[in-house]
C-alpha cells in the first residue's frame, strides 16, 4: 500500500515553538494571584510523628497557609490506597510529606518550611526485601487500607503463571542454567522537573495543570479527593502543559499534586508546586529495583524445555502503578521464544526505601536482563552459538503463547538476521583482543496494553470553515512525537495536507477519554482512532458533496471560462457523474473518481464545508469516535489473557571493548533491529530509538540511585550519571522491519519502550564474549568487571 | 543591597534591579520574562539554562545577576529575526529531529550558536566537545549532532 504522508521523514509540529523557547512548560506557567507551595519532608526513614510545630512558619510574613494532616482532611492516594497526601501518625520513608506551606514567593515558602519543627520517635527500619520478609521484621504498614491488621510486609498483589509442567520440563532438559540477576533504582531523569498548578474557581470546581501521562485517571483521582475534603459533586479539569519528558513519571498522581490542591482550597488562590532537581531525585519515585531468579533449560538440539522465573521486588514504603510491573514481566517470561513449560511468580514487599513508580519498559528491561543473560549462559553450556539458540526457539506469526498472547505478526527472525549481518556476528564473535559482540531480543506489547478495565482512546476531529482539522485527543505529547504521528495519521486517513491538521492541548474539559499514554500505545491508539474518525468524516463530506458538488463546479466553470475565454469545456454531465462515480479527497481537494482531469472539476474542502455550513439548516462537521483495541484484561493471578492487540519484537547487538586494567567497558557500536509494523515517521521513530538506546546504555553501564538506610545519596547529575553526548560517541545502526500488522494503524505497532529493553543484556553478553566474565547485577561498572576478572584469574 | 544592572539583552539595552545573591536565570525568567531559558538542575550540570554572554556560553543558574552589568546577553528569544522566523540553527533542530520534549533545546541551541560562531566548520569531535555540558534525556544526541552539522553547512553557504 502506498501512502502519501505515512513513512515520510517529517519534522514534528511542536518543534518550532520548542526551538524558539516559546513552548510553555509548567515551570513557565503562571496564574494571577498565584502562590507557591513547598513541602516539608520527613528526612526520617521510619518514625512515629510525635508533634509538628508550625507556629513559627505561620508567623513568617508572606506565608498564606501551613497545612499538616492535623488541620486537613485525610487524603488517601495510590491505587492500593496505602499512601496519604500528608502523613499523620508515622513516616515510612525519607521523603514522606509531613507539612506544606503556601507563600507569595518560592523563597518565603522554602524559608517557612525550614521553620516547621517536627518531633519524631524513631522506629527500626527495613531496607531490603529480605529484611522485610524476615519473621520479626517491623511492619511498615500495621493495617491495610480497610483498617485490618497486616501480618507481614508482603503486598497483597499476586502475579503467577504456570503452563505445561515446569517440573517435568526441568527434568527433560539436557542442559539447564540457573542464576539471579538484579537491577538498581533508576531515576527517570526528565529534563523538566515535576510540578503543577492547582486552582479553584468560585463555584468550587478545580482546574489543575499537571505533568501527567494519565489526564483522565488523574481527573478521577482528584474528583475522589474532592469528595474526601467535602467537595462532593465538584468537577476537576486536568490540563497538560508542554512536558519536559515523562518516561513513566506521569502514570500516577502524586502527593505534591494533592498538596497543591489542599493549599489552593485553603487559600482560595492558585498554588504552584515545583520540584527542583535535587527534590526530583530525592522526592519523586524512581524505577523499581528488582531481583530475578531464573532457570532455563533445553534439549540436546537447543530447544527450550522450561523456564522458571521468581521475581522479588522492593516496593518501597507505598504503592504506585509501578507495583504492577510483573504484569509486563509476565509477557517475555512466558512468550519470548517458544517455551512449553513455564513457571512465573512475583512478590513485592514493603520496605522503608523510597517508593517506586513506572519507567519506560515497565518491568520488561528488568526481566529481559535476566532472561537474555541467562539464555547466553545456557547456550554456552549446551555448546550452541547464542544466535543459533535464538533462531532455534524463535517465535512465529500465528502462534498462541503459554500466556494466551496471540502473535499476529512476528519480525523476530528477520531482526535476528539483520543484527547478525550488521554486527558481523560470525567474524566478530572470535575476534579476541578483549573485544566481543553480544545480542539480545525483546518482546513487548505493541497494540495497547490492557492493564485497566478500558484500554480505549476517544478522539474528536472538528472541521472548520477554512478546511482546518482540529484534533482533540486525550493522550499526552511528552516528547515522544505523538502529535507528529497524529497529524500524519489524520492527514493520511482523511485526505488533507498535514499542515491543515492541528492537535489541540490535552485537556479533560475538551478531549474525550483516554486511559493514558503508557505501554507504547500512544501512536497505535491515536492513529487507529484517527482512521475511524476520518472514515466517518469522509462519509459525511461525500454525502453532502452529492448535492453541493454539481452547483459548486458549475460556478467554478463559469469563473474559469471568464478567465480563459478560449477554453472549451468537455461535455460533462456532472449530475450523472455524481450518481455513477465515487468521491475521493486528496490534499483537501474533493474530486470524482471517474471525472476527466479539468481544472474546474474539483472542489476544495473549505469551499465544500462553507457550503454545508452557510445555508438554511446548515451543519458543521465533526466526528467523535472511541477506539478500544481487541485485547483482554488478563487474569494476573493465573497469568492468562491476550493483553495487547499485537506485539513488538526486536533484537539489539553490541560490540564492546573491555579494558582489563581498569574494568571499563567501551561500546564500539550498537545495532538495533526492531519489528515496528510500519514506519509512520522515520524521523520521530529514529529519535525514539536513539533516545531509548541511550537510556539502555545508561541502564547498562552507569545509572544507579544509591541509598543508605533509605536516604538517597546521589540526588544530582554530578553523582547520578546519565549518558552525555561524550558517552554516546559510537556508531548506532538502526533497521526497521515492517511486518505490516493488520491491527496496527497503517500496519504500525507501538515502539515507545522497546528500544531500551534489550540493550543491557546485549552489552553484558558482549562483555562476556570479550573477556569471559558474566555480570549479573546492573549497572556493569568498572569495579564489578575488575572484581569479576580477578575472580576469574 | 539591590542594585540596578544594565546590559544588552537580545540587542536591546535593559536596566533592571537585582539582589547581590540573585542568579541570572531568575532575573531572566522573572522580571525580564525570558522563560525560554530553562532551569534543569540549578547546579551547572545540565546546560538547560545556557545563555550567551559576550560570545561565551554560560550557565545562567550559576551566574550572579549583578555580574551581568555591562555585558551583552543572548537568550533563545534573541535568536530569530524581528518577526516569528526561526534562525538557521533553530530551523536545523526542527528539520533534523533534534527536538523531542524540547526542555534542553534552548540551551542546546545556544551552545550550538556559541560553537558555530567560534568554529564555523566543526569536526564531529568538536561538536561533541561544544555540547558536552548539555544533557538530553530524550534524543540520544544523534539527531542533535545532525542538526548542528546541517546548521553549520547552511551558515557557511550563507557567508
Amino acid at each position: 500500500m502506498a501512502y502519501r504522508h505515512i513513512g515520510q521523514e517529517t519534522p514534528r509540529p511542536d518543534s518550532a515553538d520548542k526551538a524558539a523557547g516559546q513552548a510553555v512548560y509548567i515551570h513557565d506557567f503562571e496564574r494571577p494571584q498565584m502562590l507557591h507551595g513547598k513541602i516539608k519532608f520527613a528526612e526520617q526513614a521510619h518514625a512515629r510523628i510525635v508533634d509538628i510545630d508550625t507556629s513559627k512558619a505561620e508567623r513568617l510574613p508572606g506565608v498564606k497557609a501551613v497545612i499538616t494532616a492535623q488541620n486537613t482532611p485525610e487524603v488517601r492516594i495510590g491505587f492500593m490506597r496505602d499512601n496519604f497526601a500528608l502523613k499523620r501518625d508515622k513516616v515510612r520513608q525519607f521523603r514522606d510529606e509531613v507539612a506544606a506551606v503556601a507563600a507569595i514567593d518560592p523563597d518565603i515558602a522554602a524559608e517557612a518550611v525550614e521553620l516547621i519543627e517536627v518531633t519524631y520517635e524513631p522506629l527500626p527500619g527495613v531496607f531490603t526485601p529480605k529484611e522485610a520478609l524476615a519473621e520479626e521484621a517491623p511492619l511498615i504498614h500495621e493495617t491495610d487500607p480497610r483498617g485490618q491488621p497486616r501480618e507481614n510486609n508482603r503486598l497483597d498483589l499476586r502475579y503467577h503463571h504456570e503452563s505445561g509442567d515446569p517440573h517435568l520440563g526441568r527434568q527433560a532438559a539436557k542442559y539447564s542454567v540457573e542464576g539471579t540477576f538484579s537491577t538498581p533504582l533508576i531515576q527517570q531523569s526528565c529534563m523538566g522537573t515535576a510540578g503543577c498548578v492547582a486552582e479553584f474557581d468560585r463555584n468550587h470546581h478545580l482546574t489543575i495543570w499537571a505533568k501527567t501521562q494519565i489526564p483522565f485517571l488523574a481527573q478521577r483521582d482528584f474528583i475522589q479527593m474532592l469528595g474526601a475534603i467535602g467537595l462532593k459533586e465538584r468537577n476537576c479539569r486536568v490540563i497538560v502543559p508542554a512536558l519536559g519528558g515523562a518516561f513513566g513519571t506521569g502514570l500516577d498522581t502524586h502527593a505534591y499534586e494533592y498538596i497543591s490542591i489542599l493549599l489552593a482550597w485553603r487559600t482560595g488562590r492558585p498554588v504552584k508546586v515545583l520540584y527542583d532537581r535535587e527534590q526530583e531525585f530525592s522526592y519523586l519515585s524512581p524505577r523499581q529495583s528488582s531481583e530475578v531468579k531464573i532457570a532455563q533449560g533445553c534439549d540436546e538440539n537447543g530447544k527450550l524445555t522450561f523456564r522458571w522465573v521468581d521475581v522479588l521486588m522492593d516496593n518501597g514504603a507505598y504503592t504506585s502503578w509501578g507495583a504492577t510491573y510483573p504484569t509486563v514481566m509476565m509477557l517475555p517470561a512466558t512468550s519470548l521464544y517458544r517455551v512449553p513449560n513455564v513457571y512465573f511468580d512475583a512478590k513485592l514487599v514493603y520496605t522503608n526505601n523510597t517508593y517506586c513508580q513506572a519507567m519506560r519498559g515497565y518491568g520488561n528491561p528488568e526481566l529481559n536482563w535476566a532472561l537474555e543473560s541467562n539464555l547466553d549462559e545456557l547456550a554456552e553450556v549446551a555448546g550452541i552459538d547464542p544466535l543459533e539458540m535464538r533462531r532455534i526457539n524463535c517465535n512465529r506469526a500465528g502462534e498462541i503463547t503459554p500466556m494466551g498472547l496471540q502473535v499476529t505478526t512476528c519480525g523476530l527472525r528477520d531482526c535476528l538476521e539483520s543484527v547478525s549481518e550488521k554486527i558481523e556476528w560470525t567474524a566478530k564473535r572470535r575476534q579476541g583482543k578483549r573485544r566481543g559482540v553480544g545480542l539480545a531480543s525483546l518482546f513487548h506489547v505493541g497494540g495497547g496494553g490492557r492493564i485497566y478495565r478500558s484500554d480505549g482512546s476517544g478522539l474528536i476531529l472538528k472541521l472548520d470553515d477554512f478546511g482546518n482539522v482540529n484534533v482533540y485527543y486525550g493522550g499526552v505529547e511528552m516528547g515522544q512525537g505523538l502529535h507528529s504521528a497524529l497529524s500524519l495519521g489524520v492527514a493520511e486517513a482523511l485526505g488533507v495536507k498535514p499542515d491543515k491538521v492541528f492537535v489541540n492541548p490535552t485537556d479533560t474539559g475538551t478531549c474525550p477519554w483516554d486511559v493514558g499514554t503508557h505501554a507504547s500505545r500512544g501512536a497505535f491508539m491515536a492513529c487507529n482512532a484517527a482512521i475511524k474518525a476520518a472514515a466517518d468524516l469522509r462519509r459525511q463530506i461525500f454525502t453532502h458533496a452529492k448535492s453541493l458538488f454539481p452547483k459548486i463546479v458549475a460556478k467554478n466553470l463559469k469563473r474559469y471560462q471568464k478567465k480563459h475565454p478560449h477554453y472549451t469545456a468537455p461535455d460533462v454531465d456532472v449530475a450523472a457523474l455524481v450518481d455513477r462515480s465515487t468521491f475521493e479527497m486528496r490534499d483537501g481537494v474533493v474530486r470524482l473518481a471517474d471525472a476527466p482531469d479539468e481544472p474546474w472539476l474539483s472542489v476544495s474542502l473549505d469551499t465544500l464545508l462553507r457550503g454545508i455550513h452557510f445555508r438554511s439548516q446548515g451543519e458543521m462537521l465533526l466526528s467523535h469516535v472511541f477506539y478500544d483495541p481487541p485485547n483482554e484484561l488478563p487474569d494476573f493471578e493465573k497469568g492468562r489473557g491476550n493483553m495487547s492487540a499485537t506485539y513488538a519484537y526486536g533484537v539489539q547487538g553490541a560490540e564492546v571493548e573491555v579494558d582489563v586494567e581498569t574494568g571499563e567497558v567501551t561500546i564500539l557500536r550498537l545495532v538495533a533491529s526492531h519489528d515496528v509494523g510500519r514506519v509512520l515517521n522515520p524521523q520521530t521513530l529514529k529519535g525514539q530509538m536513539y533516545g531509548a538506546l541511550a537510556q539502555g546504555v545508561g541502564y547498562a553501564l552507569y545509572e544507579e540511585v544509591c541509598t543508605a538506610e533509605g536516604r538517597i545519596l546521589n540526588p544530582n547529575f554530578a553523582d547520578y550519571k546519565i549518558p552525555t553526548i561524550a558517552e554516546m560517541d559510537f556508531p548506532i545502526e538502526l533497521d526497521f522491519i515492517e511486518t505490516d500488522d493488520d491491527r496496527g494503524p497503517f500496519g504500525a505497532k507501538g515502539v515507545g519502550e522497546p528500544g531500551l529493553v534489550p540493550t543491557a543484556p546485549a552489552i553484558a553478553n558482549a562483555v562476556y564474549n570479550a573477556v569471559g566474565v558474566r555480570i549479573r547485577d546492573l549497572p556493569i561498572t568498572p569495579q564489578k568487571v575488575l572484581a569479576a576478572l580477578k575472580r576469574k584469574g | 543591597m539591590t542594585q540596578i544592572v544594565s546590559f544588552v539583552l537580545n540587542g536591546a539595552p535593559v536596566q533592571v534591579p537585582a539582589d547581590p545573591h540573585q542568579r541570572l536565570i531568575d532575573l531572566l525568567r522573572g522580571p525580564l520574562h525570558q522563560t525560554g531559558t530553562k532551569e534543569g538542575c540549578g547546579q551547572g550540570e545540565c546546560g538547560a539554562c545556557t545563555v550567551i554572554i559576550d560570545g561565551r556560553p554560560v550557565n545562567a543558574c550559576l551566574y550572579p545577576a549583578p555580574e551581568a552589568d555591562g555585558t551583552t546577553i543572548t537568550t533563545i528569544e534573541g535568536l530569530g529575526g524581528d518577526n516569528t522566523e526561526l534562525s538557521t540553527i533553530q530551523r536545523a533542530f526542527v528539520e533534523c529531529g533534534g527536538i523531542q520534549c524540547g526542555y534542553c533545546t534552548p540551551g542546546m541551541i545556544l551552545s550550538t550558536k556559541a560553537l558555530l560562531d567560534r568554529r564555523p566548520d566543526p569536526t564531529e569531535a568538536e561538536i561533541r566537545q561544544g555540547l558536552a555540558g548539555n544533557l538530553c534525556r530524550c534524543t540520544g544526541y544523534v539527531q542533535i549532532i545532525e542538526s548542528v552539522k546541517w546548521a553549520a553547512e547552511r551558515l557557511r553557504d550563507k557567508s
